[in-house]
């Protein structure tokens, strides 16, 4: 259990507020996603840790929620945090929450999530994930800001993600290649 | 990006943000979340951009540069910023509204003070009709709330307006936009919930302004489904932490109760969550469904297990000790390893509080001793001890349980080492063979000595553990009578271990052996009963430590009286002292030794003269011994019910002095007995001097006192030696035995 002090830096657990009340305060520290082979596929963090500390709690976690079994509980204790997981096919959705926050809530926003990546992608795999991997953050951050939900209707994200897509320029115009 | 390493692309990601293209920022940005933190110092080079790029007539970048600020903005990056967020948060579109909001929750984390920035306009933002500015304001409201009390005040005001939003959500029509599974925008309706739980705690105005409101919630929310689960969840967290009124607290309590009956692993996990929280103050309500808490404990799921584990230990009280103990047990036994400790250490704490018995509780501490040994802490061996030592109508069956333990397996070291302690202790009641509360084995000394030996040999038993093994094997020798030669030999043995804590003890022990043999009955006897500095605390390093510091200079504590021995064995002393090999003397006896060796004898008896207690006269005094010129005469005091003193006085008729002058004596078994200093061994010619013993007796049994004394010396060159044997005692005889 040591070594977590990198862990709550930045993103702040309790506070002890003037009165000395102990104040919860409620935070998703990251997200990431990974194949039944420990790859990892999306890694979305909140709070500023090193490279090399994103490195370490990623094998570890990885490692235990691998272990799990498939008819256990969706929710861990893992150093001070919460991990909130669910399998979908074969990629795991991970979330660490802290104390306080409400679990079953948070399953449902994974779950939002891969509703979202579904109609964007179009019954989605984990092909399309490792192959537009750039695309799938942009959904993420269409309906995660700062670890908070920013919206809370499927349509909305989806339209604004239809928007800004199109707002890219097509290829020709910054590779230089002249479209015959 | 997709776990690589990429810091070449840090540099990039500035250029590229700095780019016009939609498609380079996008990207540009992407790659600044992903590689740059608030750590590297190139995240301070997008800050300008970032700034232009808020201000961008195109909503996307906006909300590009809102995004990257959220995530990984610093502290001075969301100082330059904050106004720019709060000029956002008051005139722009919802869909930049509502990232602004989340924007301004990053900055109050990271900046507390610009806390009061947002206020004003978090309090307008609430009356938006769009789901995400109200999520995000909420999300804001929350966040200034719980961070400032006085802001939490004045938002006190906003809990009518909160639960129209709520309301609105709960009994409004079908709104398919929002719609999970039946409940209309879920996430907003937990992020209220979870606002009025803060502005509601510790007011009672404002929870009763709410009360109706959870009531609604909690019997309208469909509850098949995990999302209106979730916000039930939210409510009950919310309706126990509020002032609400008992209705609604035995409604939320109840939707628990439900929870823990659902199929669901999740649900009951989270089910146990929450009862833990209530379980201090709503006891009685928690208990009434300790049946399914109890059979979670055997659920397959490590989590659960542990969160079964927390709530059975909060739920144990007097009047269930005995089944929950029952269940925690068989628990115990099967519970995955992380657990063990807490477990061990939780029954070890019930059972201090609500043991029923004496004997019971030794029991359940030798049952959790021997499947989880391993994982007990330190102080348990000393607590256990201490309990037995109390439990004294229960040595001979706690001794007997401990051999057997001991005979079964050696690698769990508490319980070895507390095995051994007891042998040490109570092993003539092993070896007698006759026990009331269990079944006696038949146990010989060698058997008895076979199991101290093996823990001493095995490779799995720890340093301290043989420690207690070699101790205890050296008490036994005044409590068995057979074999004391075998323990003579395996104590000489580790005389010369690489242990420096064993060699220390065996040689000491040897050294009782040899020279001290007349003190070893004395050093070995009976410990006391141990005293408890603070009554039911398992913590009792008090108890612990006593208890670790009488066990091992139990022999150093006689060492003080060594140098009041007659003069030659003081020489010997030194002979001890010039040998250096034996560690034995404290600083006071060296000290004393020498000083009354330079000065021979007669400051010595100056010396102990003043130290000695001059027995009073009046006690009648009978001589018992009177050959070659020595007399020996003798003289009793009862000072309790079974305590006697008696004062052996030895004089000299011949011509000649009389040196070595020592008495030794033997008791009946049972009676135990204690030999003061004597005043010297020096006996002047013509009765010049007198030599005094005391010897205290203690017959608890009330048998029959007799006393055989041994009386050596040197006259003339040469060595005598006499025995005589005492019956009758004068002034016992007349107070009856």
């Amino acid at each position: 259990m040591g070594g977590t002090s990198g862990l709550v830096k930045g993103g702040g657990r309790w506070l002890i507020s003037p009165e000395g009340n102990a104040v919860l305060i409620f935070k998703m520290q990251f997200m990431l996603l990974f194949s039944r082979q420990g790859k990892l596929r999306l890694q979305k963090w909140y709070v500023p840790l090193s490279d090399k500390e994103k490195k370490k709690i990623t094998r570890e976690l990885v490692q235990t929620v691998l272990a799990r079994k498939p008819k256990m509980c969706s929710f861990l204790e893992w150093r001070d945090l919460k991990i909130v997981y669910k399998r979908y096919a074969s990629l795991y959705f991970c979330c660490a929450i802290e104390d306080q926050d409400n679990e079953l809530i948070t399953l449902e926003i994974i779950h939002r999530y891969v509703e979202l990546l579904d109609k964007y992608f179009g019954s989605v795999c984990e092909l399309d994930i490792i192959f537009n991997f750039e695309k799938a953050y942009f959904i993420l951050d269409e309906f995660l800001l700062g670890g908070e939900a920013q919206e809370t209707s499927k349509k909305n994200v989806l339209k604004a993600i239809e928007q800004a897509d199109l707002l890219q320029e097509p290829r020709h115009e910054y590779f230089n290649v002249p479209v015959y | 990006m997709l776990g690589y390493p990429a810091h070449f692309g840090q540099m990039e990601c500035v250029r590229m943000i700095a780019s016009p293209r939609y498609s380079e920022k996008r990207v540009g940005y992407l790659g600044a979340m992903m590689l740059l933190d608030e750590k590297q110092d190139a995240s301070l080079l997008i800050t300008n951009s970032i700034k232009n790029d808020l201000s961008h007539s195109n909503q996307y970048v906006q909300s590009l540069a809102l995004c990257t600020l959220a995530c990984m903005g610093s502290a001075e990056m969301c100082r330059d910023l904050a106004p720019e967020i709060d000029r956002l948060l008051r005139a722009s579109n919802s869909y930049i509204k509502k990232k602004a909001a989340l924007c301004a929750v990053h900055i109050v984390r990271k900046v507390q003070d610009l806390g009061e920035l947002f206020a004003p306009a978090a309090r307008s933002l609430l009356s938006e009709k769009n789901h995400g500015v109200l999520h995000g304001a909420v999300v804001l409201i929350t966040e200034l709330c719980e961070r400032n009390p006085e802001t939490l005040e004045r938002f006190r005001k906003t809990v009518p307006d909160l639960v129209q939003i709520m309301k609105g959500l709960v009994i409004s029509g079908y709104s398919p936009e929002h719609d999970v599974a039946g409940i209309s925008d879920p996430f907003l309706q937990v992020r209220i919930l979870r606002l009025l739980r803060i502005l509601g705690r510790n007011n009672e105005a404002a929870s009763d302004a709410m009360n109706d409101l959870l009531a609604q919630v909690a019997t309208n929310t469909d509850s098949t489904k995990t999302v209106g689960n979730a916000v039930l969840y939210e409510t009950v967290l919310t309706v126990l932490d509020i002032k609400s009124e008992s209705g609604l607290r035995v409604l939320a309590v109840n939707i628990l109760g439900r929870f823990l009956l659902n199929n669901d692993r999740n649900i009951r996990y989270i089910a146990m969550t929450s009862l833990q929280r209530i379980v201090g103050t709503d006891h009685n309500a928690v208990q009434r469904h300790r049946g399914t808490i109890v059979d979670c404990l055997k659920d397959q799921d490590a989590s659960v297990k542990r969160r079964a584990l927390e709530l059975s230990l909060a739920l144990v009280s007097a009047s269930n000790i005995r089944s929950m103990m029952k269940e925690l047990l068989l628990f115990l036994s099967s519970c995955p390893p992380e657990l063990r400790a807490q477990a061990a250490s939780g029954i070890f704490y019930a059972a201090e509080r609500y043991a029923p018995s004496q004997r019971w509780h030794i029991d359940t501490i030798l049952h959790v001793l021997t499947t989880a040994g391993g994982d007990v802490r330190d102080e348990t061996v000393p607590n256990l001890i201490q309990l037995i030592t109390n439990a004294s109508e229960l040595h001979c069956y706690t001794v007997h349980k401990l051999y057997r333990a001991l005979l079964n397996d050696i690698s769990q070291q508490s319980l070895v080492q507390v095995a051994c302690w007891c042998i040490g202790e109570y092993g003539d009641l092993l070896l007698r063979g006759e026990c009331h509360e269990t079944e006696p084995a038949q146990v010989t000394e060698d058997d008895v000595l076979d199991a101290l030996e093996t823990v001493l040999q095995s490779h799995m038993s720890s340093p301290a553990t043989r420690g207690f093994a070699l101790t205890s094997t050296m008490k036994l020798s005044t409590r068995i009578t057979d074999n004391v030669d075998r323990i003579r030999s395996i104590v000489s043995i580790y005389g010369s271990c690489i242990d420096v804590e064993l060699q220390q003890r065996a040689v000491e022990y040897n050294a009782l052996f040899k020279k001290y043999d007349h003190m070893r009955a004395a050093v070995l006897e009976r410990m006391p009963v141990i005293e408890k500095n603070s009554p039911g605390h398992t913590n009792g390093e008090s108890a612990g430590e006593p208890m670790k510091e009488i066990q091992p200079p139990k022999v150093k504590q006689r060492e003080p009286l060594l140098p009041q021995q007659p003069a030659n064995q003081v020489c010997d002393l030194l002979g001890l002292l010039g040998g250096s090999e034996e560690p034995l003397q404290p600083s006071p006896a060296p000290g004393l030794s020498l000083n009354t060796a330079s000065t021979a004898g007669g400051d010595l008896l100056d010396l102990l003269g003043g130290l000695e207690p001059t027995p009073p006269a009046p006690a009648p005094t009978v001589t018992v011994y009177e050959k070659d010129g020595v007399t020996l005469t003798l003289s009793c005091e009862k000072q309790s019910d079974s305590v006697l003193t008696v004062t052996l006085t030895a004089s000299n008729s011949t011509d000649s002095d009389m040196s070595s002058f020592t008495l030794q004596a033997a008791v009946p078994k049972s009676v135990q007995l204690h030999m003061k200093a004597p005043s010297g061994d020096f006996l002047p010619a013509r009765g010049a001097a007198k030599v005094t013993q005391l010897v205290v007796l203690n017959n608890p049994n009330k048998v029959n006192l007799k006393m055989r004394i041994r009386v050596s010396y040197t006259s003339q060159g040469s060595a005598f030696q006499d025995t005589v044997q005492i019956d009758s005692f004068p002034g016992l005889s007349a107070a009856g035995h």
